[in-house]
């Protein structure tokens, strides 16, 4: 029975707890090819649904022919906005406070918008449908020049609200203008600049890519019409907020509607948003009576559901000659494309960009964002970071960078001089965000000494001699980024997604033999929460997480949550796993004290179970007392032994970390060879150790992919360039480097276990440092900012401006 | 439409059904035979989520016609496990070296290491890392990947395995 | 994604798949890989009306050494002939192309029938064929013709093959014993057409090169020959100067397309790095 002599130690391991390198209980199935994606979800009766779609940018619709279609053996139905506009439907909300096409009303206004949704009995009756519907477009001049589009004569693009102009943040000013949105302190700002000694100002862009999972997105719409209740599979990162929003928009009560994201393969930030195929199969079930799936292929994906970036920062910074930062000052120019449809929360159309000040700790500063439309597809989402992080960080990493050159000063040296210090926190920022914890120069210390940075200068230096006297003609590059970026969005008194607030939820549920199920209200896209989460209970309870289900995804039966993203999973859902976790074991104190017959403060738990103080002899594990709570509960207590916690966080929290990255260039391609990257990441409290360094690899891969070559680009005419695998670059095995992973621990003070979450930092603090890498090789030659990405071709052009070409 | 019968023997087992000219093997695989485990990633052939194993070679199933591939033996994820259920070195070495996150690229995976490590049983992580450069991956950065597949070579390639295979 | 209807044909022997292509007409294809074909099917870029299965046509497979020939099947898939010992041994080039192309699932498809004879300007056995001076044997229903690399390509998809023909044989002249090879090619990522690319073939007496053969890939509509590269190097050691004339003569002759590998200018510049690249680690092999 129970073992008295297992030392703590022993006792601990055995839970599989926080701390610990828990292999993941998804695995299981995904090993044997069982996982259960959207596109594996087969019903009775199920049809297929595909898009006919725009090839111009920027058209009228004239007429849509679907006779040929309708009269193809296998077409159940042909969509298009006049089918949708009785319904109210050819128009979707948006996150962002716009509106969307489902399907295009009267004009197009992004090449591959969606013009008809054809409805046939398997997806290749439907692909020869959408071949066989005749659109008559007359062109019309195309936008896609932000930096045009508030120009007088810019084009019309948006119709439809071509007289509203008070947008959802604010007056428009212009027909192509969104929102301007403000912060800081301008005067104050101002007059620093006016006197500084030293000042840069750089226009830095960071360019549109796409987050591409590997799945792409999918539904299954399924209306049950003799029950009334509306079932939808889905590539859902938010399953609750899609409930939500499928209630109000179809009308079908929030009760009658289940939404279920089963198993997801990448979501990045692609799935948090509903688009125009979810809207569509869910009105061909309803009108049909029978499932409807539809599943996006990769150039649709790439080219029409969402988009990430395409932010364009002049940033400026004030320092003194020692390079001590006096103030920031900033101005972004937001290409939105067709429809603001991103991905924030609702009072931040420009999300938490005002992150901005980053690691440095600046007494003032002045932000302004202005979003224009463009006839581009719209967005944009937050690609693996918390709404707008990544742009925050790539610009203020880089304006350091460039600073630094222009001081004369090391760029390591510039950044440790101006950090916030540990004895700051929690510190205000300039641009009102309370930071929590850090201790930001042991970080940049250990980074530094773990690569033997000052030696690598000096390799540098020995290498700048030999190029110049023509020994090599490689340039080697020293990267460095130290990131701090907010995440875990958020406190409901400031952060709502269509006004629901951004708490999470965690409901668990002890069994009598002492086996447990949670459900949260997030939903991992392989982030490992089914392992994760269950180690949070583990230590919380003393239960062995292999006795431990977690369930998440299904609206039927997991609480509320607002999802997965902006890595809000363990700061806020893991925040209210534990408390739900804590809640339970009050009550076992209560039943562990009634069964010892002792008073509940004279208890003490210890790992599994709860000891009399002094007596360590008399003690009930954790499995007894949950037999207990269903066996014979105290007097005045209920049976059974559970709770849920819906957790309201106080804070977001403030992971932050130090990358060093070496890069050799090859100045006759342009071809760049990252030789070491270093990344040292502090996530405070880290829950399984394994899955963080899965997560930073996979992070700092994709960021690797955005700094070195992966671009959305649109010509003159609006044509999407690179939307296929043939161009938009994803790194292979191959040209993945080997990653080298650190940490140091600074706990949340505000988080029940002090975690901050970790999955989005590699994103915001590699690009950067791979940039800077880029920008740092060609320092000598002063040829200024090298925007990204910087595929061979940028980097040669570089080296062609610098005349190493001879 | 007209159709052809096609037979294949699909994980050890014969199998016939009637499809199109021009339906692919990925879709011959999923919607006819529902086999799941293998994926569709991309419209261009470069993802390799839906590797499969046929006549001994690795192939992209999305890139074949399933007439082409007539009356040919095809291995699948869901084939690797040894019938009493034991995981195929690779399967345990993905778990064991955390290769995998959200598990759509595993299938197709494993599958293509399957094949490296019969072409190459003991490969280097360079030759790791070409021989899996046809399956994309945007979880994991391929390092733990790279670390499951040398798992499962080192593990296949132990004297126990190969006395017990004598 | 989904291609579009055809109606499939598997022919049992050469002939009837030359029979059924003069039967079928313009619209049929030869599929032996199809990693060219069915994407472009797939994408609806291509539309035949049907196909003849000639993978597993036994007249079509096999490589061997013939009479101071190395005689490869259509039908070799790139595995195939990168796997070969005996190719390797004698023509080592033959081996570093194939590995660069695509990834390992495609070339245990695609063929060097297909690779060669589709006119695709990113193709990379084309360019090593001319450097190599291949002649190519088709069978079509006026019979057997054999045609030189060096002038079988005309466009872009635009060969010298009649309708109905069938590439059946690539013939190459054994390059002597201790020959210098090299195939650089620059591209994106692994997987990718080249950006630029060369091929470099050449012999030496001594310190001077004696044959020199240049061809570059990717870098017009059709693979290049570089004749006066080639020549530009015979006579010389192959050293820096003689090498930077040859990268000139060949890039006299590129056009590139300006694509997502960069714009027209940088692909010209980097296919000269490539030349010279190229006739650097050519000579490192040479005996």
């Amino acid at each position: 029975m129970t073992d008295t002599t297992l030392p703590r130690e022993e006792r601990e391991a055995t839970l599989k707890g926080v701390g610990c390198a828990r292999r993941r209980t998804e695995d299981a199935r995904f090993i044997q090819g069982k996982g259960n994606y959207v596109d594996d979800v087969k019903l009775p009766g199920m049809l297929f649904g595909d898009f006919v779609r725009s090839p111009y940018a920027h058209a009228r619709v004239k007429s849509i022919d679907a006779s040929a279609a309708k009269a193809l053996p296998g077409v159940k139905a042909v969509l298009t906005a006049a089918d949708l506009k009785p319904l109210g439907l050819h128009y979707m909300p948006t996150l962002a406070g716009d509106v969307q096409a489902v399907l295009a009303d009267e004009k197009v206004l992004y090449q591959n918008q969606e013009v008809a949704f054809v409805v046939a009995e398997d997806r290749y009756v439907a692909a020869d449908a959408v071949e066989l519907i005749t659109v008559e477009y007359e062109e019309l001049p195309v936008l896609v020049d932000p930096f045009k589009a508030m120009d007088e004569r810019a084009p019309l693009l948006r119709d439809d609200i071509k007289d509203k102009m008070d947008g959802s943040h604010g007056k428009r000013r212009h027909h192509n203008h969104i929102f301007t949105w403000e912060v800081g302190d301008k005067a104050g700002t101002d007059d620093v600049f006016a006197k500084a000694a030293v000042t840069i100002k750089e226009l830095i862009s960071y360019q549109r890519v796409h987050p591409s999972p590997l799945e792409t997105c999918s539904c299954v719409a399924s209306m049950d019409k003799i029950r009334g209740e509306l079932t939808v599979w889905g590539t859902f990162q938010a399953p609750h907020v899609i409930r939500t929003v499928a209630s109000i928009l179809s009308g079908i009560p929030e009760h009658k509607v289940r939404i279920i994201a089963p198993d997801i393969g990448g979501g990045f930030g692609n799935k948090v948003g509903a688009y125009p195929g979810y809207i569509c199969a869910v009105v061909a079930s309803i009108v049909l009576g029978v499932p409807v799936k539809w599943v996006e292929d990769r150039m649709e994906n790439l080219s029409t559901t969402s988009f990430a970036r395409d932010y364009h920062m002049t940033c400026e910074l004030a320092a003194t000659n020692e390079g001590k930062l006096l103030g920031l000052r900033a101005h972004v120019l937001a290409d939105h494309g067709a429809f603001d449809a991103c991905a924030d929360p609702t009072k931040y159309p420009a999300g938490f960009f005002s992150i901005c000040t980053g690691s440095y700790d600046i007494p003032v500063a002045h932000l302004t964002v202005d979003g224009v439309y463009t006839n581009k597809a719209p967005g944009g989402v937050a690609y693996r970071c918390s709404f707008r992080v990544t742009e925050a960080a790539y610009m203020i990493e880089r304006a350091m960078d460039i600073l630094a050159q222009k001081l004369g000063m090391d760029p390591a040296d510039l950044r440790m001089k101006n950090f916030i210090q540990p004895e700051q926190f929690p510190y205000r920022s300039a641009l009102g965000w309370e930071y929590d914890s850090g201790n930001y120069p042991a970080a940049l210390t250990k980074a530094m000494e773990a690569v033997g940075y000052r030696a690598l200068r000096e390799e540098q230096a020995r290498n700048r001699e030999a190029f110049a006297r023509g020994e090599t003609r490689e340039l080697m590059g020293i990267g460095v980024a130290f990131f701090t970026e907010i995440v875990g969005a958020g406190p409901t008194k400031n952060c709502d997604i269509l006004g629901i607030g951004m708490f999470d939820s965690a409901e668990i549920r002890v069994h009598p033999t002492g086996a447990v199920i949670a459900r949260m209200g997030t939903k991992s896209q392989g982030q490992g929460h089914e392992t994760t989460y269950a180690q949070i209970i583990a230590t919380e309870l003393g239960i062995d997480a292999d006795l431990i289900t977690v369930e998440e995804g299904d609206t039927s039966t997991a609480p509320y949550g607002l999802g997965t993203y902006g890595s809000r999973s363990t700061p806020v859902a893991g925040a209210a796993t534990a408390v739900a976790a804590r809640k339970i074991r009050a009550k076992a104190q209560m039943i562990a004290a009634h069964l010892l017959e002792v008073a509940d403060n004279d208890l003490e738990w210890d790992v599994d179970r709860f000891r009399v103080k002094g007596l360590p002899e008399k003690f009930k594990t954790m499995k007894e007392i949950a037999w207990a709570a269903y066996n014979v509960p105290p007097p005045n207590m209920e049976p059974g032994l559970e709770a849920t916690s819906y957790y309201d966080p106080p804070n977001m929290t403030y992971p932050f970390g130090a990358y060093i990255c070496v890069m050799d260039i090859d100045v006759d391609t342009g071809s760049s060879k990252v030789r070491r990257f270093y990344a040292l990441d502090d996530c405070g409290t880290r829950i399984n150790p394994m899955i963080i360094e899965g997560q930073v690899h996979g992070g700092l891969t994709e960021g690797f992919g955005i700094a070195m070559g992966q671009e959305i680009a649109y010509d003159p005419l609006g044509n999407v360039m690179g939307a296929s695998f043939l161009d938009f670059f994803l790194p292979t095995a191959v040209e993945t480097p080997v990653w080298e992973t650190d940490w140091t621990v600074t706990p949340s003070p505000h988080h029940p276990i002090g975690a901050k979450g970790v999955g989005e930092s590699p994103n915001v603090g590699s690009v950067p440092c791979f940039s800077n890498a880029v920008n740092d090789a060609f320092a000598p030659f002063g040829i200024g900012h090298i925007q990204m990405p910087h595929d061979a071709w940028r980097v040669w052009k570089a080296a062609e401006k610098a005349g190493l070409h001879g | 439409m007209a159709t052809r019968t096609v037979s294949l023997t699909v994980n050890g087992k014969p199998v016939s059904a009637e499809v199109e000219d021009r339906t692919l093997l990925i879709h011959f695989l999923r919607e006819h035979l529902n086999i799941t485990g293998p994926h569709v990633g991309c419209d261009t052939s470069h993802c390799g989520a839906c590797t499969v194993d046929l006549d001994g070679r690795s192939v992209k199933s999305c890139t074949l016609f399933a007439v082409q591939a007539d009356g040919g033996e095809v291995l699948t994820i869901e084939g690797m496990a040894a019938p009493d259920g034991t995981l195929h070195a690779l399967q345990e070495g993905f778990s064991a070296m955390h290769g995998l996150q959200c598990g759509f690229c595993t299938p197709g995976m494993i599958t293509r290491a399957y094949r490296l490590l019969k072409e190459n049983p003991n490969p280097t992580d360079e030759e790791i890392r070409f021989g899996i450069s046809g399956n994309l991956c945007r979880c994991t950065g391929y390092q733990n990947i790279v670390k499951a597949i040398r798992y499962a070579a080192d593990k296949l390639n132990s004297p126990t395995l190969q006395e017990a295979a004598e | 994604m989904i291609p579009g209807s055809y109606d499939y044909h598997r022919p049992a022997s050469l002939a009837e798949a030359v029979a059924m292509l003069a039967d079928l007409g313009e619209d049929a294809r030869v599929l032996a890989g199809g990693h060219s074909l069915i994407p472009m099917m797939k994408l609806r870029l291509a539309q035949p009306t049907a196909l003849v299965d000639v993978a597993r046509l036994p007249e079509l497979k096999g490589m061997r050494v013939e009479g101071g020939e190395l005689v490869i099947g259509a039908t070799t898939t790139q595995q195939e002939l990168a796997a070969s010992e005996e190719l390797a041994a004698r023509c080592p080039i033959l081996r570093e192309a194939a590995l660069l192309i695509a990834d390992p699932q495609v070339r245990s498809c695609g063929t060097v029938g297909g690779n060669v004879a589709n006119g695709d300007p990113g193709n990379d056995l084309p360019a090593l064929m001319q450097c190599l001076d291949a002649i190519y044997v088709a069978l079509g229903p006026g019979g057997e013709r054999r045609l030189k690399a060096r002038d079988f390509y005309r466009g872009a998809y635009v060969t010298a093959l009649e309708p109905g023909e069938i590439l059946t044989q690539i013939r190459i002249p054994e390059p002597p014993a201790g020959h210098g090879w090299a195939y650089e090619k620059l591209k994106r990522k692994v997987g990718d057409y080249a950006t630029a690319a060369a091929a470099v073939v050449l012999t030496r007496d001594g310190a001077t090169i004696t044959a020199a053969a240049v061809a570059l890939t990717n870098l017009a509509d059709t693979p290049l020959f570089a004749q006066a590269a080639g020549d530009a190097l015979v006579g010389t050691a192959g050293d820096e100067a003689a090498a930077a004339r040859a990268a000139e003569a060949a890039k006299s002759l590129m056009n590139p397309a300006g694509d997502g590998r960069g714009p027209a200018d940088y692909r010209a510049s980097v296919g000269a790095v490539m030349v010279r690249r190229a006739i650097a680690r050519a000579l490192t092999r040479a005996a």
